[in-house]
């Protein structure tokens, strides 16, 4: 821990944020997309860095400017964040490395430096949401995210992307407003901002009304940020509209930073202090993760837009994720954060086989794709690869976490039954919806008249088929994540009774 | 009695469900923007007050002071911070509605969605 190890959770957040301002300087053209891929690649090392540290049972604390917790504003890196760390900038560096093409074609020339600078804001506001110890400036951070990503979504050719920007922005307003009641409430009681420090002096307000209802607002504000059912409505539009670099970045990482500072709010503040809190969590969120499954599902095998299609499976894959929390057991726990980051692979791969498909045809109904697969082989190979993955076959880094979810839920004894029943039949759905496009694009002869396609450029098809052999990398050697979401698991709920 | 002595809670609670309210009912993006700015407000208030200590100065010290008395001076930087936010999220809106305008020529929500159906 010598040098600049110790400024490492610090340099996550700093990099990004100071090289944003220097992109809008770049005006010639390809300048600023390098700029921004080798900051967003410097911020994977460095995460990568933190993680190596992590897995060496250290775990990083940071007290900005030199003042002590907590008085002064501390970061602190644990698993947990780690895990998130690595999704975050592993999806934005990959994203921006395949979507130079895509972007060059759909953000007009002039404003690609200022576009290139809202995305690093973005990186740099999801990372700092990660690192921050204390509940403010998550708020802050978390804001900065946001308003980089409305910028993001609205910048695309597409008009409809502006009424779908325009509902993310109030949602997306009033669920960290809401937050923020939480907090203000939270700290009129204990007098502390401090996560770790709010954890030891609840104790001795837990039963007053004011610490319920911060619980409540808390919850619900995130819930509307993470896109949890029935308040996910501002995420279909928000991800069909918006550019394919950026949907790629935002459905692998946004809504699971949220969920996030959920998890951890939940399980570190109010977890052992407030009675019965985990009875209220699992009753409040398990029947929500259900209906998130069943519905996302049901509505994405009727949808026909290819991306709508795979934004509502996001929907309920946010589900699956939140049926393991729900279960608030530290089998279900590690099973959510797995799956966590084996969705990410998943929806990656998928999202940048729908970049590069997009690169060639016009448009993404199902119905101009027919035949789409005997033109754009690679293409179309790396999609169903992810789609096998989304379903969870065994070999591919979905059937990982949907098995230890599977497992997690056959402890919870009766009710672990139908929650079973609930991840099979959303699993059964995931496939008809991922075999509509199989049956499209392989199998339809192409409509008369039909452009003839050529595959996607080549730098673009490596860096999709990564991402889609990823998945299965880390479905036949899973240690890596595995071991993250465990060690992260345990910690969260190291106080279980 | 206590009810009315709490009534700088019931100022943030009344404002806050004005603006609420008028984020769900209104059609008029503007007027959802308004809303959404007074529902921020409210929380602003909410802080402000938290802060408040009864007999309480500014937090400055000065020569010949006898066991002063001061306001916390926290919550209203951490709202410093949020009006920071709250401007540019306003902005950030009444720009995307600009930008609807432009491409729909109208800032109705039911018409927008009108012109998109068809």
């Amino acid at each position: 821990m010598t040098g600049l190890d110790a400024h490492l959770p610090a340099l996550q957040v700093v990099v990004p944020l100071l090289i944003a301002p220097l992109v809008i300087l770049l005006r010639p053209r390809g300048l600023a997309w390098a700029a921004a891929t080798a900051a967003s690649l410097m911020a994977f090392a460095i995460a990568v860095q933190l993680t190596a540290g992590v897995l060496g049972g250290h775990e990083y604390r940071y007290a900005l400017g030199g003042w002590p917790a907590p008085y002064g504003i501390e970061l602190m890196v644990d698993s947990f964040s780690a895990l998130l760390l690595l999704i975050v900038t592993g999806a934005s560096t990959l994203s921006l490395m395949a979507g130079k093409a895509s972007l060059e074609r759909e953000i007009e020339t002039r404003r690609q430096p200022l576009f290139y600078s809202a995305w690093l804001l973005a990186l740099a506001g999801l990372a700092g949401i990660l690192v921050a110890a204390d509940a403010f400036n998550i708020f802050v951070f978390m804001e900065i995210s946001s308003l980089a990503s409305y910028v993001l979504v609205a910048g695309g050719p597409d008009r409809r992307a502006l009424p779908a920007v325009f509902k993310y922005l109030v949602m997306g307003t009033i669920g960290a407003t809401f937050y923020l009641i939480g907090v203000g409430l939270v700290y009129m009681m204990t007098g502390t901002l401090n996560l770790a420090d709010m954890e030891l002096r609840i104790h001795e307000v837990a039963d007053q009304k004011p610490i319920l209802v911060a619980a409540g607002f808390i919850t619900v504000g995130l819930a509307l940020k993470a896109a949890v059912f029935p308040l996910h409505v501002w995420l279909p539009n928000a991800y069909t509209y918006a550019p394919h670099a950026v949907t790629v970045f935002f459905a692998a990482c946004a809504t699971k930073v949220a969920l996030y500072v959920l998890l951890r709010f939940d399980f570190v503040v109010f977890q052992q202090n407030l009675a019965g809190h985990e009875v209220q969590f699992a009753a409040f969120l398990m029947p929500l993760a259900v209906l998130a499954i069943l519905v996302g599902s049901a509505v994405a095998m009727f949808e026909s837009n290819l991306k709508r299609l795979l934004a509502y499976s996001s929907v309920a894959q946010i589900g699956y994720i939140l049926l393991g929390a729900s279960m608030v057991s530290v089998l279900g726990l590690s099973a959510s954060l797995l799956h966590m980051f084996n969705h990410a692979l998943a929806k990656g791969a998928l999202f940048l086989a729908v970049l590069c498909l997009a690169l060639r045809v016009t448009s993404l109904d199902l119905r101009q794709l027919a035949g789409a697969a005997r033109q754009m082989p690679w293409t179309m190979g790396a999609l169903v690869l992810g789609g096998l993955s989304l379903i969870g076959v065994p070999g591919t880094a979905g059937f990982i976490s949907k098995w230890y979810l599977v497992s997690a839920s056959l402890n919870e004894g009766a009710l672990g039954v139908l929650l079973v029943a609930v991840i099979v039949i959303g699993s059964l759905m995931a496939l008809v919806y991922i075999w509509r496009i199989v049956e499209t694009a392989w199998f339809q002869a192409p409509a008369e008249g039909a452009a003839t396609l050529t595959e996607a450029p080549l730098p673009v098809l490596l860096v999709t088929w990564s991402v889609a052999l990823g998945n299965l990398w880390f479905g036949l050697a899973p240690a890596l994540p595995l071991r993250l979401s465990a060690a992260a698991a345990e910690s969260l709920l190291q106080h279980l009774p | 009695m206590e009810l009315l002595g709490l009534y700088h809670y019931w100022v943030f609670v009344v404002l806050l469900m004005t603006g609420f309210y008028a984020v769900v009912a209104k059609a008029n993006l503007i007027k959802k923007l308004i809303g959404v700015s007074l529902f921020q407000s409210a929380v602003f208030l909410l802080y402000i007050t938290m802060s408040k200590v009864t007999g309480g100065t500014a937090p400055i010290v000065l020569p010949g002071m006898v066991d002063p008395v001061f306001s916390n001076p926290l919550p209203q930087v951490l709202i410093l911070t949020a009006i920071v936010v709250g401007i540019s999220t306003t902005a950030l809106g009444l720009g995307i509605v600009v930008r609807i305008k432009e491409e729909y020529g109208t800032t109705e929500e039911h018409e927008i969605q009108e012109i998109d159906r068809r």
